[in-house]
């Protein structure tokens, strides 16, 4: 069939509703596994709903998961424009954790709002400084970051486990954390703001970084698209010979995309660490770098487009707890596979139906147009 | 007898906003060379992928022999005798020639009856139409003029009645054109039939029979050669009479803007492509610099523009010197001191295509004011400064949001055109300001280099369009191997005597 012409189709078709069809798809794919697994499709939907936006605690986990998808997602994104791979988040992310809960722990003497935004630079510093090596070697020797990056999130994960066991490890305690920071120190949680207004809530881990995460968003679309070094950052990533052409220095813009991204990754050990846990706990990143790739991928590298995508990665992963809990043939596992045919249908076959759907709007326009 | 063999009917065919070919009706007959002409971005290119299964119709019918086809891959082309030889020939390197023409119908598992018999017809067809191919020797050790005609040997050997060539002479020299017109004339007395897609108004008065004229997506007229003369075929691509001659005054060159002293330069191989070349360009002219593809043009101008690292010599701006072998200014540096460059491949050097017109507008002086202050870009003053220059520079659509892949290749170049003269460099450097750009836009453009040069700016020229360097160069120096093999002054020199030094047979 004929392509269609692309500045007939709307906005509204490509991003909307291409998009919703593919999940769709998905989601009924999943619906089958879940079937042929024994249980009611209908009724882990329900569950899903219910356990992602039925009640207040729930909804508040979701948007816990939502906060991590975004700083993860992000980052991939910015490193992305610049045609890296990063996908080093769960490394960065872990390391970035190390330095919020150094700079929190050193600096307790200091009034707590300084200490928080120190602890904020803490976490983009380190998670840069992970991926700057990474960035280095791609840059200098054209090692390549697919290679390094997930490389340095084995090393990170090692290195964790060392300071964790050997060095910072809180030696109360049996398991392989550090000793908890102050209280005062910890992020005011969504309980906390519900208490204010009188609202009584059981615990749930949403906390202030949420507005971290949305600021981190305006930062990168205005970064990417406003500033000058995001257009030399994209210029890289389209085309390195006219970027060399134009006096942009491919070296420094990969360096600097990286360490970006790196630093977007380690603000999840913020909402972690401040926000959560209160202590580094061995493993906290927990897969979410790697879903932040997904996350960018559905949410096509824009802030705008990250945000939702997190937001329904968020609604899977506190659904689909709430699914295995109450559904005994359904495993954790079984989500992971659902995530993985919302990725496949999203992200590898996303072009599967576009031609068809975009073809089937231009005329029906078209034709409204002519009548 | 004539008789058609290709006959197309209301071809259309759209791409984005772009409408390619509109109602396009063509009948080739048998046996004849047939011309189509026509502006850049007129739509010949796209009517023959379809012809050749590239792309496909929108609407319209095709007939061979009169027989009506589907043609949904070169495959079907192949079958129903159609071949193409492309402007950018698609030849594995380290193939030998025999390889290289039977990848793809090997034909059996392991080499042995099939091959020695492919061996043979390939030797006939050679005979037959005098293409002088050994089938052993390797691609990479062949010049431009046989990778041709290994392409033309490929297509008659999957059995090509028709035989399309897109802009086969671009990258010869005139010598090798020559070879090549033989060659097609001997496939013609054979009964092959040849599509000469060009713009070379000459090429189409030495060779076809009959003509057909393409315009913005239209076929505007078909006649026979012997009816008509270059200014009116010329007059049907643009729709205006066009000065073929440029009026030019007088050189008044000055003091030497730009120099270059002794220069070596490697390429990305660490094979020398510039060897010891001087150069001296004065304020107020042109120095047209002609060669064939490939003999250290690109590397030059690249060394000259601050991309490539010098090996050996030096290179002065005002008398200053800007780079040798130790120190070098980047381009960022050398166009802050007043020298531009439009680089050769507007596609892979000059341009992003992926972004938006106002965004490759700035390209390069992005980080200066108005366009951007402390870093966050002025999004107001690029559009407003994007409006204007895309108005003077008649770049169409004057769109400054649409993403810049969209534009003709002539308004892509009219976009670099307009970023690098709109600052009134010094030392301008310009590398095929021309290439594959319509014959309207040719004039504007050359109109502006010549504008440019009238203001006092040294311009040095780099094109392999012989007829675009005698046209605009105040002198003429022609690079061969690497080296400067000649120097002329532009007002006694035949394109003889040019294409002679370019073929290093002086």
């Amino acid at each position: 069939m004929a392509p269609v012409d692309k500045s007939k189709v709307p906005w509204w078709v490509s991003n909307l509703i291409v998009p919703l069809v593919n999940l769709t798809l998905a989601l009924l794919v999943s619906g089958l596994f879940i079937f042929i697994a024994g249980e009611n499709p209908y009724e882990a939907v329900r569950l899903i709903i219910y356990g992602s936006f039925g009640y207040i605690e729930g909804f508040a986990y979701t948007l816990y998961y939502t906060t991590n998808f975004v700083f993860t997602g992000l980052a991939f994104a910015v490193a992305f424009h610049c045609r890296l791979f990063n996908i080093g988040g769960e490394g960065q992310a872990y390391i970035g954790g190390l330095g919020v809960f150094l700079v929190a722990i050193n600096f307790s003497f200091l009034p707590v709002p300084i200490v928080w935004l120190l602890s904020i630079v803490g976490a983009v510093v380190f998670g840069a400084a992970w991926a700057f090596i990474p960035a280095y070697l791609q840059a200098t020797r054209g090692s390549h970051v697919v290679i390094t990056t997930i490389m340095f999130n084995f090393i990170a994960a090692s290195l964790m486990v060392f300071l964790l066991v050997d060095v910072i490890r809180d030696t109360a305690q049996m398991g392989p954390h550090t000793v908890a920071l102050p209280k005062e120190q910890w992020f005011p949680s969504f309980k906390d703001f519900a208490g204010l207004f009188g609202i009584k809530i059981r615990y749930s881990p949403l906390n202030i970084s949420f507005l971290l995460a949305i600021a981190a968003s305006v930062f990168v679309w205005f970064l990417v698209w406003k500033t000058r070094w995001g257009y030399e950052m994209r210029a890289v990533g389209h085309n390195t010979q006219a970027a060399i052409y134009a006096g942009i220095s491919p070296y420094k813009n990969v360096i600097i995309a990286m360490c970006i991204s790196g630093g977007l990754a380690g603000l999840l050990g913020v909402n972690e660490i401040l926000g959560v846990h209160h202590k580094i706990v061995a493993g906290f990143p927990a897969g979410y770098g790697f879903t932040g790739i997904a996350v960018a991928l559905m949410g096509r590298n824009h802030p705008i487009g990250i945000f939702p995508a997190a937001f329904l990665f968020g609604i899977l992963y506190q659904g689909g707890s709430e699914v295995t809990f109450d559904m005994p043939n359904i495993t954790r596992y079984m989500f992971v596979a659902v995530q993985g045919v919302i990725i496949l249908f999203s992200g590898a076959l996303e072009n599967l139906f576009r031609p068809q759907i975009e073809s089937f709007f231009v005329n029906r326009l078209n034709i409204k147009a002519s009548a | 007898m004539v008789s058609p063999i290709l006959e197309l009917t209301n071809i259309n065919k759209s791409f984005g906003h772009v409408h390619a070919n509109k109602n396009i009706n063509l009948t080739i007959n048998k046996g004849t060379i047939h011309g189509i002409i026509g502006e850049n971005g007129a739509g010949k290119s796209t009517l023959m992928s379809i012809v050749f299964g590239l792309y496909q119709a929108n609407s319209g019918t095709i007939k061979v022999n009169g027989k009506k086809i589907n043609l949904r891959s070169p495959k079907d082309s192949i079958i129903n005798g159609i071949g193409m030889v492309h402007q950018h020939f698609m030849l594995v390197e380290n193939f030998t020639v025999l390889e290289n023409i039977i990848l793809g119908f090997e034909g059996e598992l392991v080499f042995g009856k099939n091959l020695e018999k492919a061996k043979k017809d390939l030797k006939d067809l050679c005979d037959t139409y005098k293409l002088n191919i050994d089938l052993n020797s390797t691609i990479s050790d062949l010049s431009v003029g046989f990778r041709q005609r290994v392409e033309i040997l490929k297509s008659l050997y999957r059995g090509a009645e028709i035989l399309i060539l897109d802009e086969p002479t671009g990258v010869l020299t005139p010598q090798e054109v020559d070879e090549l017109f033989k060659i097609l004339r001997s496939l013609k007395a054979e009964g092959k039939t040849i599509v000469l897609i060009t713009h070379k108004l000459i090429e189409i008065m030495d060779l076809t029979s009959e003509v057909s004229v393409m315009r913005q997506g239209e076929m505007v007229g078909h006649t026979k050669t012997e009816n008509t003369n270059k200014e009116q075929l010329a007059e049907m691509m643009v729709g205006r009479s066009v000065l073929l001659r440029l009026d030019k005054s007088e050189v008044k060159a000055g003091e030497v803007l730009f120099s270059v002293k002794n220069l070596t330069v490697k390429d990305d191989l660490d094979v020398t492509r510039v060897k010891n070349v001087d150069l001296e360009i004065r304020s107020g002219e042109i120095l047209g610099l002609a060669g064939v593809t490939g003999n250290g043009q690109t590397e030059l101008l690249e060394a000259l523009s601050g991309i490539r690292k010098v090996e050996s010599g030096e290179i002065y701006l005002e008398g200053k010197k800007v780079s040798d072998s130790q120190n070098f200014l980047d381009p960022r540096e050398l166009k802050d001191k007043g020298l531009a460059h439009v680089p050769e491949d507007r596609q892979r050097m000059g341009l992003v295509t992926d972004f938006k017109a106002y965004e490759n507008l700035i390209f390069g002086y992005h980080d200066q004011q108005p366009f951007s202050k402390s870093s966050v870009l002025n999004h107001r003053d690029i559009i407003s400064h994007s409006k204007k220059i895309m108005e003077e520079y008649d770049v169409r659509p004057q769109s400054p949001n649409l993403i810049t892949s969209n534009f003709s290749g002539g308004n892509q170049q009219k976009i670099i055109l307009s970023r690098e003269l709109n600052e009134n460099p010094k030392v301008l450097l310009v590398g095929q300001p021309t290439r594959g750009v319509d014959i309207g836009a040719i004039e504007f453009i050359h109109q502006r280099l010549i504008d440019m040069r009238d203001r006092g700016a040294a311009i040095l020229l780099v094109s392999v369009e012989l007829d675009e360097v005698l046209s605009l160069s105040d002198r003429i120096v022609v690079m061969f191997d690497g080296k400067i093999v000649g120097e002329k002054d532009n007002k006694n020199v035949t394109d003889r005597e040019l294409g002679l030094l370019m073929a290093g047979v002086v």
